[in-house]
């Protein structure tokens, strides 16, 4: 635990624990809301979004492709409304009428152009590169107090921390009205809240923790921690605010796991180098979520 | 160029992929009906999803083994088992734990999928040097596509389509009353479970051509398009079969028309393209007729308000039927009816009295709940009925002026 662990896997392990939180939190709500697709939906679309972005602003600077991405969202959740309105086809088909479409035509919009001269291909946005987020002017834990080499972190750890303070404050600031909506809608509206803001809040704060996580993880972390440690959690308690306490808890641990067993996992079994981290981190998730669903305290209700 | 790709004469190669295309487009459409219809089209997403990891590990033991590990079959029976291992995942949550399907869905799809990518990052470091090439399953490479290939997906999704229309009767039960299903003796656990085992071959024949991120959308676009051309449950199938299959072919075609086409992404956009035309002009359900529908109506409306003003002799302001009654030759622009316009102003005023006899009739009242104010009450009454209405009203003093 020297100073090869802090150049190497400190930021990824920091990184991959704020994605993991910022994407469990909204998760929890999208969860009981039956709404868990969505961040399934949104990691599809921004592919199209940041694709766009690139082509409209020429290269891979990050604010205009997280712009795209979250401009690709909205736009997806527009489409998806309308054809589920308009079509009157069943939410779940509008949901992959549209998705699929639009990730298809990403992936084409991404063949058709040159983009060879950067980082950009559709295996980078399904499993990310965690791996590669190193701090190279670190020389130790000393370095935590130097601001020289401070200013060289990663700029996605910065951005997902940033990331999970929002969402935290999304959280915190709205409990009792998201708590309410989420329950019992009727009820809510009675109470004056504005059930139809609250419900859109919580899916712009779904696709704010998605886009940014997408940028620094993959979509495949994504889709993982928004169900997997919120659905972990409704089979350990009753309560929300334990089952967000729980989510966050099992979100940490499958980040700070999954890297560990990607990173040094081969290495035990005596291979050479390591696997995807992205993976290792759902995969985790999943195991966690198999042995709670057969032997949680409230698996069944 | 792209009528020669679609006369099938760009090739060998681009001949197989559009007739194998085609077949998987067509197997693919007819059966993701049922699943559409059942309202489950997003567990496919997770079935496909879940094809990652048996892909890799069948590489794997077939590389063991000794062989190269690119055999289309081997890999199609390793995806087919963890499908397999997938769907029933997301069933014994659902049945077994308070989990909803839709994170039970999204659980196994994302899971699967990650250990799917830990076991192809494997994969790369065992076979340093050489390409596996597994990474063109997620999203289809028709490139250098065998013949025995072409066979195979064709034949399979042949075969997955026999098996859906033989079971189209008890799957479709299920799909439209599953409690009624239940009362005719219908395992309606197992059919379920029939409509994902067909879900899951056409996930795993068509791997090799859309991929497995793709594939969802040819089970369930083509569905939600047919839906739109008819109500008959086995119309929809039909249609929705020839949708897909057209939507392979065409994209198939397109692809081999230029570099940088992908197939897969074609065929999906080529389908959306279907959906959207469908969406916008379908007779019936489709936007462009609603709106027209919507039309007609309004105009009846404003043609009836304005004939029965003019019977009154009231001015009629509206500028809208001021508009349709001029175009109808019914009222001159100076807002005087014409002569026809009298007559059918008579017309409607003798039609709108008749309907208040009606409501104050003893035995035909209960008929006064079909007026809705634009409906003839000719098309309603047999003459004798109406000569008795007619009679009251001489019998009354005038209702109208």
């Amino acid at each position: 635990m020297g100073a090869e662990f802090v150049i190497l896997s400190l930021a990824p392990l920091l990184i991959g624990t704020f994605a993991a939180v910022a994407c469990a939190l909204p998760g929890n709500f999208l969860l009981l809301r039956r709404q868990s697709l969505i961040g399934d939906a949104i990691s599809h679309v921004v592919l199209p979004g940041i694709v766009v972005a690139f082509l409209v602003t020429g290269h891979s600077t990050t604010w205009p492709m997280m712009l795209g991405a979250a401009g690709a969202a909205l736009v997806s959740v527009v489409l998806i409304e309308t054809i589920r309105r308009l079509g009157r086809v069943d939410a779940g088909a509008a949901m992959g009428v549209i998705f699929t479409s639009m990730f298809a035509a990403g992936v084409l919009l991404l063949e058709q152009s040159d983009t060879s001269s950067v980082h950009l291909d559709v295996e980078h946005a399904l499993y990310g590169n965690l791996e590669s987020l190193i701090w190279l002017e670190a020389s130790g834990w000393g370095s935590l107090l130097d601001p020289v080499a401070l200013r060289a972190l990663p700029p996605e750890l910065t951005r997902m921390a940033l990331t999970l303070l929002v969402v935290s404050l999304f959280t915190w600031g709205f409990w009792r009205p998201l708590k309410l909506a989420t329950f019992d809608e009727g009820f809510a509206r009675t109470l004056g809240i504005p059930v139809q803001l609250i419900s859109l809040g919580l899916v712009v704060t779904a696709a704010i923790a998605a886009v940014a996580a997408f940028d620094a993880v993959g979509s495949i972390i994504v889709i993982a921690m928004f169900i997997c440690p919120p659905a972990t959690a409704r089979m350990m308690t009753n309560r929300l605010a334990a089952q967000i306490w729980w989510s966050v808890a099992f979100a940490v641990l499958s980040a700070v796991l999954g890297y560990v067993l990607a990173g040094y996992g081969p290495l035990w079994f005596g291979g050479s180098n390591a696997v995807s981290a992205a993976g290792m981190i759902a995969t985790v998730s999943g195991l966690m979520l198999a042995v709670v669903a057969a032997i949680g305290p409230h698996r069944t209700a | 160029m792209l009528a020669q790709a679609l006369l099938l004469q760009l090739g060998y190669n681009a001949t197989l992929v559009a007739l194998g295309s085609a077949a998987l487009g067509l197997a693919a459409g007819a059966t993701g009906t049922f699943l559409f219809l059942r309202k489950r089209a997003l567990v496919a997403d997770a079935v496909s999803h879940a094809t990652l990891p048996g892909l890799a590990l069948a590489f794997m033991l077939m590389v063991a083994l000794g062989g190269d590990g690119r055999s289309l079959a081997g890999l199609m029976a390793g995806s087919a088992l963890s499908a397999w291992l997938g769907l029933l995942s997301v069933s014994w949550l659902t049945r077994h734990t308070r989990l909803a399907e839709d994170a039970a869905i999204g659980a196994v799809l994302s899971v699967f999928f990650g250990f799917g990518i830990v076991l192809l990052t494997v994969v790369q470091t065992l076979s340093a040097g050489r390409q596996a090439g597994l990474e063109s399953f997620l999203l289809g490479s028709t490139a250098g596509m065998l013949f025995s290939d072409a066979l195979l997906i064709a034949s399979g999704g042949l075969a997955v389509l026999a098996c859906a229309l033989a079971l189209r009767r008890p799957l479709l039960l299920v799909a439209f009353d599953s409690g009624y299903a239940e009362t005719q003796g219908i395992n309606v656990h197992r059919m379920d479970l029939a409509i994902m085992t067909l879900v899951m071959a056409i996930t795993v024949v068509g791997l090799k051509v859309v991929g497995l991120i793709l594939i969802v959308a040819l089970l369930i676009i083509p569905a939600a398009t047919a839906r739109f051309w008819s109500n008959r449950a086995d119309r929809v199938v039909l249609l929705a079969g020839l949708f897909g299959g057209l939507s392979g072919y065409i994209g198939a075609a397109i692809s081999a028309t230029a570099p940088g086409l992908p197939t897969g992404p074609i065929i999906v956009l080529v389908s959306f393209a279907f959906f959207v035309a469908s969406l916008l002009l379908a007779p019936g359900r489709g936007l462009l007729s609603a709106a027209l529908r919507h039309r007609a109506y309004q105009r009846q409306v404003h043609l009836r308000q304005g004939l029965l003003a003019l019977a009154q002799s009231h001015p009629v302001y509206e500028a809208r039927t001021r508009r349709i009654l001029r175009r109808a030759g019914l009222m001159r622009a100076d807002g005087v009816p014409t002569s026809s316009g009298h007559s059918h102003a008579a017309a409607a005023l003798r039609d709108e009295n008749r309907w208040q006899a009606l409501r104050s009739s003893a035995h035909l009242s209960e008929l006064s709940a079909r007026d809705d104010g634009l409906t003839l009450i000719l098309d309603v009454l047999t003459p004798d009925q109406i000569a008795e209405l007619d009679n009251r009203i001489s019998a009354q003093p005038k209702v109208v002026s």
